[in-house]
């Protein structure tokens, strides 16, 4: 379980977030959505222990995030950040294989070796594994960096807006293997999306940020509502529950005469 | 569920491309011993191949018959500047690629940085103070060492600093380098010309300069460091990938950019002190290394050094054809072959 208590984050007078408590239980799938700049990716490198929070505290099974023992840490942490540009003379293998940097030696051995082809295989990229990176297209390199986070087998997974540059078949081959992978092997998986179709779809638990506030927190279901997308992203919507009860949202078009604001 | 067919398909084509990744080395490696040998064999009076062969068998031990002149010039003169070359070459080459990794940027090197510029201005520094009474031999290098590590220590000091990015980085060094010339105009402008002219031969850069005792002194230091960097392949390759996905897989950004600044910083001043400035290998290396065998550091780090150590070696042999019998400064040589060499490389990278 990771925790949160009270946290306050802050550029001198700049506040990005404040007064943030939350628990996040292991082999659940956490989706935080919010608007642009509400300190959604903040809060992910405050949890890395890469921003120094002004107040508060982070825990993971009762362990306190000690800014001296940063690196045992970030063991247990693989973390995909959002920026997916991968301008580098290494091969997709390689790539990946710096997933279990600690491992590495100057001669690779075909365990480690098959082991990144087996992370590769499982979302379906084992034929570019030979591939130079440079040669990617911005999806592939997206999917390259999510199998070079599942490399690190992290009990805690953070992913930064995965799908931002997935197909559909993408979006469903990644989010699908984060959730089984996340009630297998009971991690505690966390990520951003935009999507609030999808955030429906896979979040067993919804966090809402809104200007450095948690307004909302729970089940889809349950906090999915319009008055909620309304206050948060100021847009009016429908939200309906489709075939398998899960809550789907339609935003409403305006009118060609709406102020442009 | 696992495709073990096309899992052993890429395990082959990985062992491969090492395999590829090592035969360039061996090339290099050969290339790199050729042109050390014509280095030896060439000078005010030409050797031939056989004999500097010879010279250098019966130096390690091997009952060749060769004359006494021969092995004496080989020894005393050649040997030392060929293994100079060699090596400042290497450690140039290994400095600008650890620079250009740590900077995450291709136009990276402890010259642009300003570490080359911070030694000359020591060196002149001495040489207007009149070697502080101490012997020119020995007062010059050390000016020239404690100025680049000077130097080197302010962007220590940025580079420890949190939320500083490379970019700015290498703002600041560009900004010493050119304050480390202007420092080094002004030493020259105060100086008398003839003083001003020692200054000057002292920047071209020179193997002349080698004597066994520095070479074994520039040789170990090159070594230690090289091997060091090579521990952390791993890491640097990961550096690569971007500082924020660096430290998400666990490398400890401050730290590794600190101690490689440390480690090129003390190759360089050590290379520098002793030979002058050289110029352009530091960045050229590590991009024609890159082209060859890409950035997987375990390859990339000893061939930049193998193409540094080749560069310098063939422009040592270059700088003796050039005007048979006189002495060209060497750092001149490499920019003039080198620059046509690096423009057909960047237009040719198209591929």
């Amino acid at each position: 379980m990771l925790e949160v208590n009270n946290l306050r984050l802050a550029f001198d007078d700049l506040v990005l977030a404040d007064d943030i408590s939350f628990r996040l239980d292991s082999g659940q799938t956490h989706v935080i959505i919010g608007p642009n700049g509400t300190g959604k990716s903040t809060l992910l490198k405050t949890l890395f222990g890469d921003l120094q929070p002004q107040q508060g505290e982070v825990r993971f099974e009762g362990e306190l995030l000690n800014r001296k023992h940063l690196g045992e840490w970030r063991q247990r942490f693989g973390y995909m950040p959002q920026d997916i540009r991968l301008d580098v003379g290494l091969s997709v293998l390689e790539v990946v294989l710096l997933g279990q940097l600690d491992a590495l030696s100057l001669k690779l051995g075909n365990r480690l070796l098959e082991a990144a082809l087996e992370a590769l295989d499982q979302i379906g990229l084992l034929h570019l594994a030979n591939r130079d990176v440079r040669t990617l297209s911005g999806g592939q390199c997206q999917m390259v960096l999510f199998a070079q986070a599942l490399m690190r087998q992290p009990k805690i997974l953070m992913l930064d807006e995965p799908v931002s540059a997935l197909d559909l078949h993408f979006q469903q081959v990644l989010l699908d293997h984060l959730d089984k992978n996340t009630k297998q092997h009971g991690w505690v998986s966390i990520m951003i999306l935009h999507d609030l179709n999808l955030a429906a779809q896979y979040a067993d638990n919804l966090l809402v940020l809104k200007e450095g506030k948690l307004v909302a927190q729970g089940a889809p279901k349950d906090i999915l509502t319009p008055e909620l997308v309304h206050e948060v992203y100021g847009v009016t919507a429908e939200v309906m529950m489709d075939s398998a009860g899960v809550p789907f949202v339609r935003t409403q078009r305006r009118g060609p005469h709406a102020p442009l604001t | 569920m696992i495709n073990s067919t096309l899992v052993t398909d890429a395990v082959n084509a990985q062992r491969r491309s090492e395999k590829r990744r090592w035969f360039v080395i061996s090339c290099l490696m050969l290339v790199l011993l050729l042109s050390f040998v014509f280095d030896i064999a060439t000078g005010p009076s030409m050797l031939g191949i056989a004999d500097v062969a010879n010279a250098l068998a019966n130096m390690l031990g091997l009952p060749v018959e060769v004359s006494r002149t021969t092995q004496v010039i080989v020894t005393n003169l050649r040997l030392p500047i060929a293994l100079m070359a060699v090596i400042v070459g290497g450690s140039l080459g290994v400095g600008g690629a650890e620079m250009q990794t740590l900077l995450n940027n291709p136009m990276a090197s402890p010259y642009t940085l300003g570490m080359a510029a911070a030694a000359g201005f020591g060196a002149a520094l001495m040489l207007y103070l009149g070697s502080l009474g101490m012997n020119a031999q020995i007062a010059v290098p050390i000016g020239a060492f404690v100025c680049c590590m000077l130097s080197a220590s302010l962007l220590f000091g940025l580079a420890m600093m949190r939320h500083i990015t490379s970019g700015q980085l290498i703002l600041a060094g560009i900004a010493l380098l050119f304050l480390f010339q202007s420092l080094l105009s002004l030493v020259q402008f105060v100086s008398s010309p003839e003083l001003s002219q020692q200054i000057l031969f002292w920047l071209f850069g020179s193997l002349t300069k080698a004597t066994w005792s520095n070479v074994a002194i520039t040789a170990g230091v090159t070594l230690v460091c090289v091997l060091v960097l090579m521990k952390d392949a791993w890491k640097l390759t990961a550096l690569r990938l971007g500082e924020e996905r660096a430290k998400s897989l666990g490398v400890n950004v401050t730290r590794l950019r600190l101690k490689t600044l440390i480690i090129v910083a003390i190759m360089t001043a050590t290379a520098t002190s002793f030979v002058g400035i050289i110029g352009f290998i530091g960045i050229v290396a590590p991009n024609i290394a890159r082209m060859l065998v890409g950035e997987d550091q375990r390859y990339f780090l000893p061939l930049s050094f193998l193409v540094g150590a080749f560069l310098l070696s063939s422009a040592s042999v270059l700088s003796k054809a050039i005007v048979p019998g006189s002495l060209f400064p060497i750092g001149i040589v490499t920019a003039i072959i080198g620059v046509p060499f690096f423009f057909w490389l960047i237009i040719g990278k198209k591929r």
